[in-house]
């Protein structure tokens, strides 16, 4: 077997058994909170034969490593079981959200990503220079920002100055691509504010440390320009630990934008989640849970292989 | 005609941070004027320090760091390049001056085919088509002597060994067909087996493809073999420039009289002596490999003496010395040392056993603790071992200072305050404050210029006649081993090819591998590379 290939089988595998230790903590961790389903479903004036009614019909009985298993045997099927509030199959309720999560993360990433390492490639070349200053003056001032007073001044700037965007950014089935990209604009805008400065300040990091090294001076003795130079022998070196703080980004792009959902009353997981915390409906809680944690070992998992990938010496062995 | 390139009077500046002083501006080069006719080779020779690469650099108007080129005039092709604007540098960078860097490792990016790097230059200048590019690549690595010339430059350079990675930056440098190429050390950093190849393929390509060159090297007698002329410099001042011949055969200068003649140390074998380390039968592999890096070595060093273990790179001669150390633990064999069994682990020795047995390295700058002072850097054993503390550990640490012929002022500083060969010197001392029985020299003298290093290898001797303390000292330098070894052990591929004393070791008649190692050392006379080449019977490994 390519070493390469075993490297990256071994990653998933450790990443599939990581999943299954935070599926048991989101699951224990959920089962010891204070409180009772059951009662706060049918509120403080239910009587105890009602509540024990549903306590059997919710399962609530079995021990707690039986339904543990039931649980995740549902979830290997594809079934998330059904919210304890409102009896909507969760699977559902879920799928098309996280297509909303996934859509307004990708369309930030797609902006943000090359935007941050060409801003941080442009500030190593003018290293120290006013392009350099003024670059991580103003991505470190948006990052400074918090996320709602970024949004809130992004509205005012773009519906009320200049009046080119909505408010609000709703979505519904059946919308066109180009409608719906119309209509994230706004959070797109506060979410590439809120991740470019990270991301910019380690490719910029990254690259730096890179052009230290001796086979720089070789590249510049060559003739070739500072950008020639830094696209071309200090980029494809300092990729491991961009990579790594890209993914992380997107991640956050993922899991971490639920006030910027609220802002803009756009239909999203953070959304959904936080209501059903808030109702302590446990089973949504429980799946959007494992449903983050995946998406955060995937994308390490995918940052791991590509870090691995990027180096020829794992890539090329002797 | 006028010449290639000439430097007239040429100045360089930079400036330098002392810790807890404020900036000042220091000159690194002052007043030298040379010339390079076409196809010639001129030699640069001189310390760390003189200036030779910062002179090399300066031909392509390079400062590195923040060198600055303040003043004469650098004339190359008939033109001023001193205070050239980015554009015209980029456009004579390459195409006009190339560049040899001393660690062809360091200077090839990791991240990219050979190929591609080789013929980046000639592309980027539009010298010529990628195709015609590849093929004059290809045709250079088969003139420097490179392993499959059509496929080399597909690999990585890691995939490749030292010595034809320096054969391949060559190459780099002749692709674009330049005017003058700046070899900077480029076979310094190479076993003198291997260097002896290398400097060959670099003067057989210098020779047909009629360029100019720089040839920098702290190393005269290498110099010796490429050069037509030779500038030897001293503190970034000329001290004499002449022919290979004036200046090897015919020195004017003190300076240059005493780089001819170095290592002038006469040391007479000792006469046998009870054993106080004994080495039998180690062979010892690293974890998670299956090879022995060393086999079966069985030697002895007598008490107040020197052992040395000579052999190039990858030879075993360090993981010898982490075996002893405990460092490593040895798979099989027993190590006595000082009349009782050592344990082979580090863990399962005794206090004294660490204390009787120290170690000096290769590079002292990394073997101490910058943040603290020299006398707290040697109060360190006396506190650990003697319980010194105080005034009487401060007495001491001052004796062990005169013992390495370092005055007062030196307790208080740092050690980024002091030179290569003081921070040697420290090592020692620290070394000596355990009062060992035996001290393992790992390379110590390899780092440093030739004057500097023959001080401290005189110490090493005279330390030795005073407290009797063994040492084996490991190098790759045979000029070193005639210095100050007692006993021998030739050490290669992890097997000691020839052991004894040193009359002995290093009289004829001689196994193969001792021959190479021998005859590769770098000789003081002209025309020695090729009397050399004709009468080689093996390859050396690292080939």
């Amino acid at each position: 077997m390519h070493p390469i290939l075993k490297l990256v089988v071994q990653r998933i595998a450790l990443g599939l058994v990581l999943l299954l230790a935070v599926s048991l903590l989101i699951f224990a961790g959920t089962e010891a909170l204070p409180g009772d389903v059951a009662q706060s479903i049918l509120g403080q004036s239910a009587t105890p034969e009602a509540l024990a009614n549903l306590r059997e019909a919710l399962g609530l009985n079995e021990p707690a490593l039986t339904r543990y298993f039931k649980w995740l045997g549902g979830i290997l099927t594809g079934d998330f079981g059904v919210a304890l509030t409102n009896g909507q199959d969760i699977g559902q309720a879920i799928g098309q959200r996280l297509g909303n999560t996934l859509f307004l993360a990708s369309a930030a990433a797609m902006i943000s990503v090359p935007l941050a390492i060409l801003l941080g490639l442009v500030a190593a070349r003018y290293n120290g220079r006013w392009p350099d200053k003024l670059i991580s003056g103003v991505t470190l001032s948006t990052i400074s920002l918090p996320e709602f007073v970024a949004a809130y001044f992004v509205i005012y700037l773009l519906t009320q100055v200049i009046p080119i965007f909505q408010p609000v950014a709703m979505v519904f089935p059946g919308m066109g691509f180009w409608e719906k990209l119309q209509a994230v604009a706004l959070p797109v805008i506060v979410l590439v504010l809120v991740v470019l400065a990270h991301m910019m300040r380690m490719t910029r990091a990254a690259v730096l440390n890179v052009m230290q090294s001796a086979y720089i001076e070789t590249a510049e003795l060559k003739g070739l320009g500072p950008m020639t130079v830094i696209w071309r022998h200090a980029l494809p070196n300092a990729i491991a630990p961009i990579i790594s703080v890209v993914v992380l980004n997107l991640a956050y792009l993922v899991v971490g934008v639920v006030v910027v959902e609220v802002v803009f009353s756009y239909n999203a997981l953070g959304q959904y989640l936080v209501d059903h915390v808030a109702k302590r409906d446990l089973p949504v809680v429980q799946a959007v849970g494992l449903i983050f944690a995946a998406v955060y070992i995937g994308l390490n998992i995918l940052a791991d292989v590509i870090s691995i990938l990027a180096n020829p010496r794992l890539r090329h062995p002797k | 005609m006028p010449d290639l390139l000439e430097f007239k009077n040429l100045r360089i500046e930079a400036t330098s941070y002392p810790p807890g002083e404020p900036p000042r501006d220091v000159v690194l080069v002052d007043g030298v004027s040379v010339s390079v006719a076409k196809g010639k080779v001129l030699g640069l020779i001189g310390e760390s320090g003189a200036g030779k690469s910062t002179i090399g650099l300066s031909a392509m108007s390079f400062g590195r760091g923040g060198v600055r080129l303040t003043g004469g005039e650098i004339l190359l092709n008939g033109r001023n390049i001193r205070g050239m604007d980015a554009a015209g540098l980029r456009a004579l960078r390459g195409r006009e001056v190339t560049y040899v860097a001393q660690s062809a490792a360091a200077a090839f990016n990791p991240a990219k085919r050979l190929m591609e790097q080789v013929i980046e230059t000639t592309l980027h200048h539009g010298i010529m088509g990628r195709a015609e590019a590849e093929a004059r690549a290809v045709s250079l690595f088969a003139k420097l002597g490179l392993p499959n010339p059509e496929s080399f430059g597909r690999r990585y350079p890691h995939q490749v060994s030292g010595g034809q990675l320096q054969r391949a930056m060559t190459a780099m440098a002749l692709c674009p067909k330049p005017d003058l190429v700046i070899f900077d050390e480029p076979t310094t950093a190479l076993d003198v087996t291997t260097q002896i190849d290398v400097l060959a393929a670099i003067k057989e390509a210098i020779r047909d493809t009629g360029v100019a060159a720089l040839y920098i090297t702290h190393d005269l007698a290498v110099v010796a073999q490429v050069s037509d002329d030779i500038l030897v410099l001293r503190h970034g001042k000329m001290v004499e420039y002449g022919s290979v011949a004036d200046i090897i055969t015919a020195p004017k200068q003190a300076y240059t009289q005493a780089l001819v003649s170095v290592r002038s140390i006469d040391h007479q074998e000792k006469p046998e002596a009870p054993a106080v380390l004994s080495v039998q039968n180690i062979t010892a592999r690293y974890a998670g490999t299956n090879f022995d890096v060393l086999k079966n070595v069985t030697v002895d060093l007598p008490a107040g003496q020197t052992l040395a273990v000579v052999g190039e790179s990858g030879s075993g001669k360090s993981t010898l010395a982490r075996v002893i150390t405990g460092l490593l633990p040895a798979a099989q064999g027993r190590i006595r040392f000082a009349g009782r069994e050592l344990s082979a682990d580090l863990a399962g020795r005794t206090k004294d056993d660490l204390r009787e047995l120290q170690m000096i390295y290769q590079m002292a700058d990394v073997a101490m603790n910058p943040r603290q002072t020299v006398g707290t850097i040697i109060g360190r054993p006396l506190e650990f071992y003697f319980g010194l503390k105080g005034e009487a550990k401060r007495k001491r640490v001052q004796d062990l200072l005169d013992q390495i012929e370092m005055g007062k002022g030196f307790m208080d500083r740092y050690p980024a305050e002091l030179s290569g060969g003081q921070k040697q010197r420290v090592c020692i001392a620290r070394a000596l404050a355990a009062k060992p029985k035996l001290i393992i020299c790992d390379e110590v003298t390899s780092a440093l210029d030739p004057l500097v290093a023959d001080g401290i290898l005189k110490l090493l001797l005279d330390l030795q006649a005073r407290e009797g303390v063994a040492y084996l000292f490991i190098t790759h330098d045979l000029a070193t081993v005639r210095a100050i070894a007692d006993k021998i052990a030739v050490m290669y591929r992890g097997q000691v090819v020839r052991y004894g004393g040193k009359t002995d070791v290093l009289t004829p008649p001689y196994d193969d591998y001792t021959d190479l190692l021998l005859s590769s050392a770098p000789e003081m006379r002209i025309g020695w590379l090729e009397e050399v080449l004709a009468h080689r019977k093996m390859e050396s490994a690292g080939n």
